[in-house]
Parts: structure tokens; C-alpha cells; sequence
């Protein structure tokens, strides 16, 4: 068992609900960045998802967009993060979040060599689908990265046995069909969805697209093991800064 | 013999289908929906029933006898795909697809478009069926080719102004793919080139192929043998595919696509993917793709809208690197001057895209002995782009 999915399902056997943020490295400078991680851990994140920016996002909405802009115009790249992840020491484990050409660009086997040496636990890589994993898996198998897999409203029961099956670190639940992003609607089909989804996993399940309302988390937390959020964050970092955004996580959580 | 894509969607080592988990469940219904009507004889005798009474097929393949003449070398032939309704190849996807997304049941589609000419062709076959049709277009592409968006708009398209990025085709694409993320439960995302996930490059050239299977045939009455040579312009690939594809396995035949080298392949505006570009993954395929150090995407170049795109088809980047198909630049200079001869030689104004190939053309014929030829595919005609091409002779 991959460290991740220890660490998490520790976690949840002590009863405690997961919290996993999602922010843009580099989206406010990387010498900020060790800051806005310290932050989160001590706001009670288990682990956190660092966004790599890439030029064409598709899965993501406006908010990480343009933190993506803002990361590459201040000149992050997958290398300087990578870099700084070297140096670094997180107190809780890290998980990269890119899309596949930053990571295939990058070479994937130098890759997995190079997340290694950090505490970079897993990656979520939302256009690399079930049928084409072993692009990843191969060169991570002996590895202690996990490869996180999304499951969405779309998927199938059958898809969602095959995909929760193999499924390492934590299941990614996604709510909405759509892009990542602030004030969704839901459908009404979706905490079934959910249910189903947890009742099958025997890793721990977390929700996420458009959670930004202390309702969602509360109201996820009853048919999820946790929740992801994104958007809100990464506009709250920007906009108002650390300690502001720390205080936006308490009421979420209040 | 040739036989591609494998079972997983690739051509070689490019294609596949490298999309979100979300959008998985429709390329599977399309793979599953275009497998049966492939054999639905139905089906085939209703798209072949619109191809010939709507679109206008077959087209001629036309003997360009003052071009032959003035260049001093190879036979000239064009396949005349602009005297399509609608002017351009586009229409035979176009229609395909819309009958494929009825046949799924879904009644909406949505479509990004560069040059307008997939657009307009995307909201003729949407109006046809009595679809709801969005269009994503890049601001940059809604300015250089404002009267393909009143055409979409005469159509009861609703034509979305994309402002993100370069403001191209590229950021149109993303744009589309979002919002077909949003809504693919009743939605179907006409692509336009032999581009994304599988198993759009291998409809789009199944639907293109026309083009070459026509040809063939036509050119076997006129000359009984094959032409030396293939010729058509590359953006995402789709009128050169579908040209190219009959006579894939006719080795004698060399294969060429034309790319848009823009202001010149020292400079960093073109749109040159495989020339200039290395392997990577965009927009649900892998395939040759201009990208800096970083795998970050490059924003593509051409005067020609339509061929502006950082990428190519999977299968050409296949028969790119198994030798099959070979791959030449032309810059915006050069097809404007293809443009220009084509008009006055033979009273036919090509679209930019063409022009390309007309251009290439201008520089192999003189190699070529009288006895060989060159099948042009002539993609579209020039309509759309003579405002453009007013403003800029009225610059100089």
C-alpha cells in the first residue's frame, strides 16, 4: 500500500473527515509558496494538491485558469517546482496535479526519480483516463506515488468497479459535469452518486469541484470520507493572502 | 496493408484518447454509435443521399490547364472540394457527424472553429437536422473573418467570441471541450479536423476520405494510372487526410502536406507542427505539437486561419514518422503568391489554406517531367478571404 492511501485511511479509521486544498504553485511566487503550505497544514489539510499550470487547462474553470497565468508570467515551471519541492519539507504529504503533457514533456521516469527525493505522495493527472494509465503506472511502480484516479457523474457502475478497484491514495469524486470553479448547482442524483461510490471504495473517497460553502463541506462529509477545494482558495490566496485565507478555511470548516 | 488505429485509438504511437474522466463516457458512445453505423447500410445511403443532393458531390477534378502551362512541368489536377455547398471540404464531417449525433439522440451541438469554413459548414448540417448549434471562434478569428460568423449567425448558430490565450483556434478548441464537459449528456462535438480523441481522427477521415476515393477514381478515367503525387495543405490535417487516406497503400504515390511556415520557420510565427514541433499530448491526442521547454503549448501562426493551430492529426504524425507521408512549409508570402497565380491563371480564387498548396505545387511541378502530375486537393474557396487580402494589398 502506497504511503497516501495509509496515511488517509488512518485518518478515517480515527474518524476524522479528510480535507485535501488545492492551490496553484507559484500562482503568488514559489518563495511564497512554502508559506501558503504551512498555512494549510495547520488549517487540518491531510494533504495537499499543488496545480502545475499549463497552457490549455481544460478541466479547470476561470479561477485556476488564471492562476495558472499569473504562475507561468511569474515563470514557474514544472522543473523550479520540482526544485523547490527538493528543499522542502512538508509536513504533510504533497500531491502534483497537472496535465499529462507537463509530465510527459518533463519524461515520466525522471519524473517518478525526481518526485522521490520530496514529499510529493501522489498525482492526479485529470487527462490521462483508465485506458491509458500504464503510462504512468509502469514507470511509478515501484514507486511510493500514487496515481489518483477521478471518478465522475458520467462514470459508469460498471467503469466505477474497475476504476475503484485499482484505485491508490484516494478516490477524487467529482461533482459536477464540468470545469473546476466556484457557485455550481448540483444535480439531484448526486449524493446517491456519492454513496454508491464510497460503499464501493475501500480506499477513502473525497469530493470536489465547486466546494466553497461551509453547506457543501457539511453536506459532503455526510456521504464522503472528505472534501477537495479549489477554486475558492486559490482566489482567496490571491486576493487577500495568507492569513485571510486561513480564516476562510476555519468558517468553511466552523 | 494499412490498417489504423489499433483497438486503443493510436496510430503508432500518437492518438488515444486523453480527455477527462467525464468526457470518457461520450467518446465511448461515439466509438460504440460510429462502429455500427460504419456498417448501417442505412446510414451510409442517407449520408451518401445528402453528400450527393445538399453538398453538390462528387466534385470535379479539374484539369488546370493555364497553371499546368504557366509553371512548365508536372500536369496540374485540382480537386474542386470549394464547389462544395458551403465552399469548402468541411461539409462532409460536418453532415456525418450531425447525422451521427442524431443517431445518438442528442439534439445539440457544439463546434470551434478558425477560418469559419467547419463553423458555417457545422451550423448548415445543424439547421438541416434542427439542432441547436453553438460555435466557440477566437476573438483574433472572429475579427479576420467576420463574414463566416454572420453566415454562422444567418444559420441560427450562436457564435461564442473566445478571448482566452492567443485567441485562436486553439483557445476555441478548449473552450468547446469545456463546454462540451458541462454538457455531454445531450450535446455532440462536431470536430472539425482529423484531430482529439479517438475516435474523431478516424471519423473525420472516414468522412474526408471522399475526397481521396473520388479523386482516385477520377483521375484513373482521365490518365488510367495513379498521379506521381498528393498534395494538400496541413493545419489539423483533415482535407489532406482525407485525400491522402485511398491511396495510402499506393506506394508509388507520394504523399506531401503543405504546413503554414508563416513569417518563416527562423521566426516564431508559423504553425509548422511537425517541422518545428516535437511529440506531446493536446486537446485528447498525442501527436506533433509546438511546445517550449516546459511542454507549455505555443501559440501557432498563419495568415491562413484555418491552417493556425499547434498541432496535427495523430495519423499524420504517423505517417510522418513511418516515411509514408512527407511533410513541406510554405510562409504567408509565398501562398499569397499562390493565391494570386491561381486567380489569374485559371480564374479561381482559392482559399488561403489551398493557397499553400498551390504554392508548394508552384515549386515541385517545375521538378516534374510533363508526363507526371500533381493531384491538388483544393480545399475551399477564397470568399472568406478577400477582405483580408484587400486590407493587406491595400498596406503595401
Amino acid at each position: 500500500m502506497k504511503s497516501l492511501t495509509r496515511v488517509l485511511q488512518q485518518k478515517k479509521d480515527n474518524g476524522n473527515k479528510l480535507f485535501i486544498p488545492y492551490i496553484m504553485a507559484g500562482a503568488n511566487g514559489l518563495e511564497r509558496l512554502a508559506h501558503e503550505i504551512e498555512m494549510l497544514a495547520e488549517s487540518g489539510a491531510s494533504a495537499i494538491e499543488l496545480g502545475v499550470p499549463f497552457s490549455d487547462p481544460v478541466a479547470d474553470g476561470p479561477v485556476i485558469q488564471l492562476a495558472g497565468i499569473h504562475s507561468r508570467e511569474r515563470g514557474t515551471t514544472l522543473k523550479k517546482i520540482i526544485a523547490f519541492l527538493k528543499e522542502f519539507n512538508s509536513p504533510i504529504p504533497l500531491i502534483l496535479m497537472g496535465y499529462f503533457n507537463s509530465f510527459l514533456h518533463y519524461g515520466l521516469e525522471g519524473l517518478v526519480e525526481d518526485l522521490s527525493s520530496t514529499d510529493v505522495k501522489g498525482v492526479i493527472i485529470p487527462d490521462l483516463p483508465y485506458e491509458h494509465r500504464e503510462m504512468f503506472l509502469d514507470p511509478a511502480k515501484e514507486s511510493d506515488i500514487a496515481f489518483i484516479q477521478l471518478v465522475t457523474l458520467t462514470s459508469s457502475d460498471e467503469r466505477i468497479d474497475q476504476l475503484v478497484s485499482e484505485a491508490e491514495g484516494f478516490i477524487y469524486a467529482v461533482t459536477i459535469n464540468g470545469t473546476t470553479g466556484i457557485n455550481r448547482d448540483y444535480q439531484d442524483n448526486l449524493y446517491q452518486h456519492l454513496q454508491k461510490i464510497t460503499e464501493k471504495s475501500p480506499i477513502p473517497v473525497l469530493a470536489g469541484f465547486g466546494v466553497s460553502k461551509p453547506e457543501h463541506v457539511q453536506i459532503f462529509n455526510n456521504y464522503c470520507d472528505g472534501v477537495i477545494i479549489g477554486s475558492c482558495i486559490v482566489q482567496s490566496l490571491a486576493q487577500n493572502g495568507i492569513d485571510e485565507t486561513q480564516e476562510l478555511i476555519e468558517t468553511l470548516f466552523a | 496493408m494499412y490498417q489504423q488505429p489499433d483497438n486503443k485509438g493510436f496510430y503508432g504511437e500518437f492518438g488515444g484518447q486523453f480527455v477527462p474522466e467525464t468526457l470518457m463516457y461520450a467518446v465511448k458512445e461515439l466509438t460504440q454509435t460510429y462502429e455500427e453505423a460504419k456498417k448501417d447500410p442505412e446510414f451510409q445511403e442517407t449520408l451518401d443521399y445528402y453528400l450527393k443532393q445538399y453538398v453538390g458531390r462528387e466534385t470535379p477534378l479539374y484539369y488546370a490547364d493555364n497553371l499546368t502551362k504557366h509553371l512548365g512541368g508536372a500536369k496540374i489536377y485540382l480537386k474542386r472540394e470549394d464547389l462544395n455547398h458551403t465552399g469548402a471540404h468541411k461539409i462532409n464531417n460536418a453532415i456525418g457527424q450531425v447525422l451521427l449525433a442524431k443517431r445518438m439522440g442528442k439534439n445539440k451541438i457544439v463546434a470551434e472553429t478558425g477560418a469559419g469554413q467547419h463553423g458555417v459548414a457545422t451550423a448548415t448540417a445543424a439547421a438541416l437536422f434542427g439542432m441547436e448549434c453553438i460555435i466557440f471562434m477566437g476573438e483574433v478569428d472572429v475579427k479576420r473573418q467576420e463574414l463566416n460568423v454572420f453566415r454562422m449567425e444567418l444559420l441560427g448558430a450562436k457564435v461564442e467570441s473566445v478571448v482566452s490565450g492567443s485567441r485562436t483556434l486553439k483557445d476555441a478548441v478548449n473552450e468547446a471541450l469545456r463546454y462540451w464537459v458541462a454538457t455531454v449528456e445531450d450535446t455532440h462535438y462536431v470536430l472539425g479536423s482529423a484531430l482529439g480523441p479517438h475516435p474523431f481522427p478516424e471519423i473525420v477521415r472516414d468522412f474526408q476520405s471522399v475526397i481521396g476515393t473520388e479523386a482516385k477514381q477520377q483521375y484513373l478515367e482521365v490518365e488510367g494510372k495513379l498521379p506521381e503525387v498528393a498534395l494538400a495543405c496541413v493545419g489539423g490535417g483533415s482535407n489532406s487526410i482525407g485525400l491522402f487516406y485511398p491511396f495510402i497503400n499506393d506506394k508509388d504515390v507520394r504523399l506531401i502536406g503543405v504546413e503554414a511556415a508563416g513569417k518563416g520557420l527562423d521566426t516564431e510565427e508559423h504553425a509548422a507542427s511537425i517541422t518545428k514541433g516535437d511529440v506531446g499530448v493536446l486537446h485528447g491526442s498525442k501527436m506533433h505539437l509546438l511546445q517550449d521547454d516546459d511542454g507549455q503549448v505555443l501559440e501557432a501562426f498563419s495568415i491562413s486561419a484555418g491552417l493556425d493551430y499547434p498541432g496535427i492529426g495523430p495519423e499524420h504524425s504517423h505517417l510522418y514518422t513511418s516515411g509514408r507521408a512527407e511533410y513541406k512549409t510554405i510562409t504567408d508570402e509565398e501562398a499569397l503568391e499562390g493565391f494570386h497565380l491561381l486567380s489569374r491563371t485559371e480564374g479561381i480564387i482559392p482559399a488561403l489554406e489551398s493557397s499553400h498548396a498551390i504554392a508548394y505545387a508552384m515549386k515541385l511541378a517545375k521538378e516534374m517531367s510533363p508526363e507526371e502530375s500533381i493531384l491538388i486537393c483544393l480545399s475551399g474557396r477564397g470568399d472568406k478571404d478577400v477582405q483580408q487580402i484587400k486590407e493587406r494589398m491595400a498596406q503595401e
